[in-house]
């Protein structure tokens, strides 16, 4: 068979499509992007067989895949881990409803914040929505997960989730594909009142969730990525959850005398914890992101417990990304190397490259914001121009999550800060500051949005941005004054006129927007220069 | 057979295609193959690596341990001397000698150029030049693929033809710019060597 050399994401994605995938939907975000950038660009998507799309945000986009399943197809919604927040009402509430045709919602973290804000460990989430959930361990694996994780879905009628971590996301390995299954044809669901959450008909769907616990904890004993391996040093046994397994592998090789326990879909596979509890006098949990296994095992410890070792005992790191020099670590194997860290080596931190629009844009708010007398604050929101906070910019005072700019501007300005200055993407407008502008244009908040439009999504890669030139319409039509509504061009020979512009829009008493106009020179670049070398 | 590499640079400098040509070289020889890559943010002028990894055996982590790496490829001669804890006690460092001083507290050049040289194994190309000569300076990244190729458990001819598996969405112009740079690289490396 052939094999080919694939990310985690796109194995999973190849996967999907190899399963009978019907329908692709995705906001992007680091580290989940390349998961539908492959669905995009497949032949099935190219043919029509497979609905693909970049959406408004996460909820949109798993709302759509929860609709194309109750129209009894396979659909799939990905996200990286904040995004699940901006999720989490359909992701909960669709574990209750229940599915049609098989749902997966994948799921990346990024322990180490390698691309985000926090490194929130979305496993916490099944505690809420008591959903099933695989966690592939290597490419392979994510390859096979969406097929496990449809026909699970299908067996039960519940939406699954796939936690994936940034390692495996971006890393490839070679990977053996199989054959294609058919697509589910359209069919509605025969008992189409659970999708009804109405207090009396959720009380009923709920019940039958807790009544599958038990299934969905055998599910996971009998999982084909879940296994115990025999061990006769009963001193210390293991468990390792997704990636982690291989590091350990990595470690102790393949013939250690630990009994080791792969976990990899949730909720935990307890006959098979209950046995390693039983059977050894330590338990070592090794996975990346929280301590959530381990937190679970160390309860409230029994007389008789094992010792449960692990980010919480200190082990192994509370925080980051685990590596196989950890792993060596907890089990006191480590090597220090024999090439000390280099001192020479400066930071080289990521920045807005060179001609880059949103530089012309801080330049001219720096104009404004950042003279002597100025006590103006620029709350910014997630995108590139977020690297304005560094030097030589240093314009943009905060940056929390996605769409909160414009709110946060606008709570401040009510509480006594003028000017109050929120600073915007185009795609991240869309994601979730429209619903925010409205709230400026219904109280009459005294803030000025600046939404730096480059056409794309560009922190990503350039993915399609959902509002391409239709921002003025949108801002109008959100009820913003039009005399309010400026558009300026980021160039460095109009930074005067564009400084003159904020400076009117600061002095207007009530809600304007500035939008500054100008392709992000990346995309620019690319489509200029179509087969250009490596 | 087995070997671990740290492939190092900054972001546009077109370190993934570089690995990408030998995970698909190591592919090709029905290797086992493992790569962990940057993408997003970290991407935006800042760090770039790599780790890549294969083996006739099964390997498991993608992640190099500290101490093993064979080998640090580096697009620019400061990023290399970041990875010197991955090095293993007799790994080589090959690197590009052009500095990208994208930061205004960029070392001194000699400062970063002696402390490579301190290692018994290494390699200073000049691969603006090089790539110049092959035809454009984007192809620097093959000029260091080549540059590194004697340190590589892997046959020239495959490397070759993983640039043709690469590149081969683009014009036959620039696949040969890439082979180009890859021989000049090749050559430039073996003359530091003697």
């Amino acid at each position: 068979m052939a094999t080919q050399l694939l990310l985690g994401n796109e194995s999973l994605a190849q996967g999907a499509i190899d399963a009978g995938l019907s329908g692709a939907y995705a906001y992007p975000g680091t580290p989940s992007t390349e998961i539908t950038a492959y669905v995009l660009r497949s032949h099935q998507a190219a043919m029509g067989d497979i609905s693909c799309a970049w959406t408004a945000n996460e909820k949109t986009a798993l709302e759509a895949a929860l609709g194309m399943s109750y129209g009894g197809k396979r659909a799939m919604a990905s996200m990286k881990h904040v995004g699940l927040n901006v999720a989490a009402d359909p992701f909960i509430n669709s574990a209750i409803s229940g599915s049609h045709g098989g749902l997966i919602i994948n799921v990346a973290d990024d322990p180490s914040m390698h691309s985000s804000q926090n490194e929130q460990d979305s496993r916490v989430y099944l505690d809420l929505a008591m959903m099933p959930c695989l966690e592939p361990a290597d490419q392979q694996e994510a390859y096979h997960a969406p097929a496990i994780a449809f026909a699970l879905s299908e067996r039960y009628r519940i939406p699954v989730m796939i936690r994936l971590t940034t390692r495996l996301c971006h890393s490839r390995a070679t990977i053996t594909t199989g054959a294609m299954q058919k697509r589910n044809a359209f069919s509605l669901p025969d008992d189409p009142k659970r999708f009804i959450l109405l207090p009396a008909l959720a009380r009923k769907s709920y019940a039958k969730l807790l009544d599958r616990q038990l299934d969905f904890t055998r599910e996971s004993e009998t999982s084909p990525f879940t296994t115990y391996c025999e061990g006769t040093d009963l001193s210390t046994g293991i468990i390792a959850c997704g990636t982690a397994y291989h590091y350990v592998r990595e470690i102790v090789g393949e013939n250690c005398p630990h009994p080791i326990l792969k976990i990899g879909q949730y909720p935990l596979p307890l006959s098979l914890i209950e046995r390693m509890m039983s059977e050894c006098d330590r338990v070592l949990v090794f996975e990346d992101g929280y301590p959530y296994v381990e937190g679970k095992l160390r309860g409230v410890p029994l007389r008789s417990s094992p010792i449960i070792h692990g980010r919480l005992s200190g082990h192994l790191p509370r925080t980051g990304e685990l590596n196989p020099d950890h792993v060596a670590s907890a089990f006191g194997l480590e090597m220090p190397s024999l090439h000390e860290v280099s001192t020479i080596p400066a930071p080289r931190p990521p920045a807005l490259c060179p001609g880059c629009p949103h530089g012309d844009t801080c330049r001219a708010l720096n104009a404004v914001l950042k003279s002597d007398d100025a006590i103006g604050k620029l709350f910014s929101d997630i995108g590139c121009y977020t690297l304005s906070a560094m030097p030589p910019y240093e314009s943009v005072d905060t940056c929390v999550e996605m769409g909160a700019s414009i709110t946060m501007a606008k709570g401040a300005s009510q509480a006594g800060l003028h000017p109050s200055v929120a600073l915007i993407g185009d795609s991240t407008f869309t994601h979730s500051g429209m619903t925010g502008l409205l709230d400026c244009v219904n109280e009459n908040a005294n803030v000025t949005v600046v939404i730096v439009d480059n056409l794309t999504i560009a922190m990503t890669g350039g993915q399609k941005s959902s509002a391409n030139n239709r921002l003025a319409d949108i801002c109008a039509g959100l009820g913003v004054d039009p005399a309010h509504i400026r558009i300026i061009t980021p160039l460095p020979n109009k930074h005067d006129e564009n400084v003159e512009v904020i400076r009117q829009e600061i002095a207007f008493e009530g809600p304007s927007v500035v939008i500054a106009v100008r392709e992000c020179i990346q995309t620019a670049r690319r489509s200029r220069s179509k087969g250009g070398a490596s | 057979m087995k070997q671990n590499l740290i492939l190092a640079g900054v972001g546009g400098q077109g370190l993934l295609a570089l690995a990408a040509v030998i995970g698909e070289a190591a592919r090709s020889l029905n290797m086992h193959v493992l790569q962990a890559e940057v993408h997003g943010m970290a991407q935006r002028g800042g760090v770039v690596q790599s780790h890549l990894r294969f083996s006739d055996q099964p390997i498991h982590s993608a992640l190099v341990k500290e101490g093993t790496a064979d080998l640090v490829l580096s697009l620019e001669p400061m990023e290399a001397l970041r990875y010197m804890p991955m090095l293993a006690p007799n790994g080589a460092i090959v690197t590009n000698a052009v500095p990208f001083k994208n930061i205004p507290n960029y070392p001194d050049d000699a400062v970063v150029e002696r402390q490579i040289r301190l290692l018994p194994n290494h390699r200073f190309i000049h691969a603006v030049e090089l790539a110049k000569t092959a035809g454009a300076l984007q192809a620097a990244n093959m000029v260091m693929l080549g540059a590194g190729a004697p340190f590589l458990l892997l046959p020239v001819e495959a490397l070759k033809s993983g640039i043709h598996t690469v590149f081969a969405g683009k014009s036959d112009a620039v696949i040969e710019t890439n082979l180009r740079a890859f021989q000049l690289g090749y050559e430039a490396s073996q003359a530091a060597a003697s």
